[in-house]
């Protein structure tokens, strides 16, 4: 259920912005940065929690749910800091991400040629 | 009887069906290869889980990292680009595109050296989406945080 429930949701996150990427002027660089705000919104009221509780790894994959584990990992930071826990908790739980595409993509640069 | 048509009317008339068959296509596709790395996202986080015996929040962990290194390396190799231009938002939106517009960005700026080549332009791409991602979560972050300290 949640593999079918991944299909769908991710497949429509796909969808809806190649409709929007082929009927406006925005460029693939606009889309993924109104996706990572959407995504931040829509987990500030913990909409996206019930998302990923119900889709799973699929929800987990859209660029929706880089902006959904910043704005997660700073407000559980607030609970043991308070307001300075925004700033100390943002990249609790995306540094995972980001510190590996930093480590490969710098691996694979000295390792591999451009190919054109 | 042979109906004569203007050249650029006819232009005009095919440009709009080519324009809407493609549009058709490419969202169709989009949606397929979008749903079938969401699927196979799912499918290695249930491999992991049952296989090795760790936490969900792990598994998860561990399935963005196979993403990531697997995108990294398929961009390096050269045949991502190929697949992007096929597929576009289906690749790019998942986590494979932050990790694609990386490793192109390091390679192509690679022979400017390693530290304004390589350093200066990793971010050229992938900057865009921290930036709104961290501006934005800190906003509605803020917003929440006050809703919760007031009631």
């Amino acid at each position: 259920m949640l593999l079918l429930n991944s299909f769908l949701f991710c497949g429509f996150v796909c969808m809806i912005s190649q409709i929007i990427l082929d009927n406006t002027k925005l460029t693939p660089g606009h889309i993924t940065s109104i996706l990572v705000v959407v995504g931040a919104a829509l987990d500030s009221f913990s909409i996206y929690d019930l998302i990923i509780k119900y889709v799973g790894g699929g929800a987990l994959l859209p660029i929706t749910s880089f902006g959904h584990s910043l704005i997660h990992g700073a407000l559980a930071a607030t609970n043991s800091h308070g307001f300075v826990g925004l700033m100390m908790g943002m990249f609790d739980l995306t540094a995972t991400g980001i510190t590996t595409a930093i480590i490969f993509s710098f691996i694979f640069s000295l390792i591999f040629k451009p190919k054109n | 009887m042979v109906i004569i048509m203007k050249n650029s009317k006819y232009d005009k008339f095919a440009d709009m069906h080519k324009a809407e068959e493609h549009r058709v296509r490419n969202a169709f596709l989009a949606f397929l290869v979008g749903g079938l790395v969401g699927m196979l996202g799912e499918f290695i986080i249930e491999v992991l889980l049952y296989n090795f015996h760790i936490s969900r929040s792990d598994a998860s962990t561990f399935m963005i990292m196979i993403f990531i290194f697997i995108a990294s390396l398929c961009t390096a190799l050269g045949f991502f680009d190929k697949l992007v231009t096929k597929f576009k938002c289906g690749l790019l939106i998942p986590i494979t595109g932050f990790a694609h517009s990386m490793t192109s960005a390091a390679l192509d700026y690679k022979n400017e050296g390693p530290i304004y080549g390589i350093g200066s332009n990793v971010f050229k791409l992938a900057g865009s989406v921290i930036l709104y991602g961290v501006v934005s979560a800190w906003i509605f972050g803020m917003i929440r945080y006050l809703i919760g300290v007031i009631s």
